[in-house]
């Protein structure tokens, strides 16, 4: 449409490319009957037909079901008809969609017509169509795999935060129903749940913080280290270190389950063993929290002495030997030189590390299962706990899948912020034109 | 007193070849422990010794023939799983990456903006969703259904990798191909594909790997011990409150974390230049 406003057209005072469009609008292929593409006409009228007979009913009753969420317990399975809704809506997309491209077809070949073009034979159509569109067959297996396991169940679970599916209301027995925003002012407003909340929230945040800066830091300060051409047998030294990452993250997560047990870890036993007393790791608060945070250190430094160790390495040594010839020392040299050459580097990667913990289940789960329990706390949230641990609880455990789905929301819209600010900051997103 | 330049740098080298140290002994302490404890033939840990007296390879005969614990059948599932989900995630995420590298087409930014915000969420946001899904299909309990999940989720990543490394590819080779009237399918398959190949590697390697990682999607979908992968089995060996079974846990870990850190090892310069490349854009 952009070469239209820029080119005068002369389209002969004719009309035909909106009569057409017009006519395919109030019906599928009647435009292309109209542009005198008999074939093409055809096959868009019969498709249309066969909806019309097949499937009308169909769709409209799943769409009520998908407002109702079933009537009847027991006969009407309240999960099942909101699934079959959402499909049919998808699919009514869709057809909306290829309606719209039937009003569009008509249109662009109406236009030929009034310039006294040729309209393409239906051979012709096929060969555009597939030129066009064979972007969209690499993507298609893709995309529909995408869909099916993680689109859809993403959309399942926002539909899930606005009804009050938990375990007083499980279907078939019941009827779920819509409930709006209550089960997210309930976080707020219900006194037991805010405070859990605010509690498990806050220590997600600090949580995710302390371990990227603390991976970060770690990394840089070792990846400086062994940069240094006068330590020996560095390289050795490197791959002994990548060890922590090379193995199954789960299984260190086990092993470290172990090595910190109260009573028979391996670690207390050498500190009774020297005098010293036992040391509650994994057991009281402050101390589980130290442990999560050191265990996770302990996993996730050799990817950031990696990457460190590859920018160090990238920096050209001339800057150095020039700061060497102004007579800079070697803290001024690493303050101005090696310092901002990586975090900028870095940046990014960081955004992508803090996203990552503040979602990192399997340490939390797998070291301690959140714990330490505490009494009372809403959902059974212990006090490692973070907000992805605690939607796995009260999945699981409490089979609040209201209140899960509601907390999944909000994890979304904070980390999917961060992400999205994240890309739009990157040069491969400003220098991309949008493409029509 | 200024110190000479000479101990200077000698004090420096010493300080670092400490730091050096204490890496080094953190990083082998649990691993030397682990294999340690497989090798204790007690069948507890109370021994502050980390090399047991007696050391012997029962641990390991007893977990191979153990009735309650199917190890052998774990650990062919985990390699079976994960074979099958290297091999389906770089056909797809092949195509999608080809296609937003090298096409223009209506949808494409918003179709890459919404495979990098989707990549940032763990399956395990839509728990319910994923598992009230799989039972309708009649998938729990099922390999298949794990893969769907697996290969879903490895999707929209695995499609940013490798379309980073496509734009690598210059243009004008395509286009070459094209005026000699080779199809698009031709030029993905006989160029873009074998250029590729150290990209479509390290997707394959990081897909292989997850299955090996991932505790929560295949504990809540696979119910039953026969199914299970090596992560759900070995997890349950000491997740039990009352569970003394670390000795037997530990053989197990031994037996699949040596095969892992050595290929991870030998294949750790494509794993960093993969995760690090993935978000420079």
């Amino acid at each position: 449409m952009k070469a239209e406003s820029q080119i005068t057209v002369d389209y002969n005072g004719n009309k035909q490319r909106y009569i057409s469009a017009a006519l395919s609008a109030v019906f599928m292929g009647l435009g292309q009957l109209f542009n005198k593409q008999y074939i093409k006409g055809s096959i868009f009228i019969l498709y249309t037909l066969s909806l019309l007979f097949t499937t009308v009913d169909k769709f409209a009753s799943s769409l009520k079901g998908l407002v109702t969420l079933g009537t009847t317990p027991i006969e009407d399975h309240s999960l099942f008809l909101m699934i079959e809704g959402i499909v049919a809506a998808f699919l009514l997309l869709v057809i909306i969609g290829i309606h719209l491209f039937n009003v569009w077809d008509a249109y662009k070949n109406g236009q030929k017509i009034d310039l006294g073009e040729e309209v393409p034979s239906l051979k012709g159509s096929i060969k555009n169509l597939t030129d066009n569109f064979s972007a969209y067959l690499y993507i298609g297996p893709g995309m529909l795999m995408m869909l099916v396991s993680v689109i859809f169940p993403i959309i399942f679970t926002v539909l899930i935060a606005f009804t009050n599916y938990n375990i007083n209301n499980l279907p078939p027995g019941n009827i779920i129903s819509w409930v709006g925003f209550r089960n997210f002012t309930d976080l707020i407003h219900l006194a037991s749940w805010r405070a859990t909340f605010v509690r498990v929230f806050s220590w997600t945040v600090v949580w995710a913080v302390l371990s990227t800066f603390m991976s970060y830091a770690t990394g840089l300060f070792l990846a400086i280290v062994l940069n240094n051409p006068k330590i020996k047998f560095r390289h050795i030294f490197r791959t002994v270190m990548m060890i922590s990452w090379a193995i199954p993250g789960f299984i260190s997560m086990l092993i470290w389950r172990g090595l910190l047990n109260v009573r028979f870890g391996h670690i207390n036993r050498m500190l009774t063993s020297i005098g010293f007393e036992a040391i509650p790791w994994l057991n009281e608060a402050m101390w589980a929290r130290v442990s999560a945070l050191g265990v996770n250190l302990w996993l996730s430094f050799p990817f950031t002495m990696a990457v460190c160790l590859g920018l160090l390495q990238s920096i050209p040594g001339e800057l150095y030997e020039a700061a060497t010839v102004d007579g800079a020392t070697g803290l001024q040299k690493f303050k101005s030189i090696t310092l901002p050459l990586v975090l900028k580097q870095l940046a990014p990667l960081l955004i992508m590390q803090f996203a990552m913990q503040f979602n990192n289940f399997g340490i939390i789960y797998l070291l301690n299962n959140g714990g330490p329990a505490r009494f009372g706390a809403a959902g059974n949230a212990g006090d490692t706990d973070i907000l992805i641990s605690w939607v796995y609880k009260l999945t699981l455990e409490v089979m609040r899948f209201d209140y899960a789905a509601a907390v999944s929301i909000l994890i979304f819209f904070m980390v999917g912020g961060f992400s999205i600010w994240q890309f739009v900051r990157t040069k491969s997103f400003k220098e991309e034109e949008l493409v029509q | 007193m200024k110190l000479g330049k000479k101990t200077q740098e000698r004090l420096y080298l010493a300080f670092c070849y400490t730091i050096i140290l204490i890496g080094v002994i953190a990083v082998l302490y649990p691993t030397v422990w682990i294999v340690g404890s497989a090798l204790n033939p007690n069948n507890s840990l109370f021994s502050s010794r980390i090399i047991p007296e007696g050391a012997s390879l029962d641990n390991f005969r007893e977990l191979l023939t153990h009735d309650e614990y199917p190890y052998l059948r774990w650990y062919w599932n985990t390699l079976k799983i994960a074979s099958l989900n290297a091999i389906f995630s770089v056909v797809l995420t092949a195509g999608c990456a080809y296609a937003f590298s090298k096409f223009k087409f209506w949808g494409r930014k918003y179709g890459m903006i919404t495979f990098l915000v989707i990549q940032m969420f763990p399956a395990l946001m839509a728990l319910v969703a994923i598992y009230v899904v799989l039972n309708m299909l009649g998938l729990l309990n099922t390999h298949t259904g794990l893969l769907l999940v697996y290969v879903g989720g490895a999707v929209p990543f695995s499609t940013w990798l490798l379309k980073g490394y496509f734009d690598t590819i210059p243009n004008s080779l395509s286009e070459s191909a094209l005026i000699d009237g080779a199809s698009s399918f031709r030029i993905f398959w006989s160029i873009m594909l074998p250029l590729a190949k150290p990209m479509l590697a390290v997707v394959a390697m990081f897909q292989f790997v997850n299955p090996f990682n991932d505790f929560i999607l295949a504990n809540i979908i696979l119910t039953s011990p026969s199914q299970r992968t090596l992560a759900v089995g070995l997890f349950n060996m000491v997740s039990n409150q009352f569970a003394n079974d670390w000795t037997l846990f530990s053989a197990g870990a031994v037996l699949a974390g040596i095969p892992m850190m050595i290929l991870f090892l030998s294949l750790q310069k494509y794993f960093v230049h993969g995760l690090s490349g993935a978000v420079k854009g």
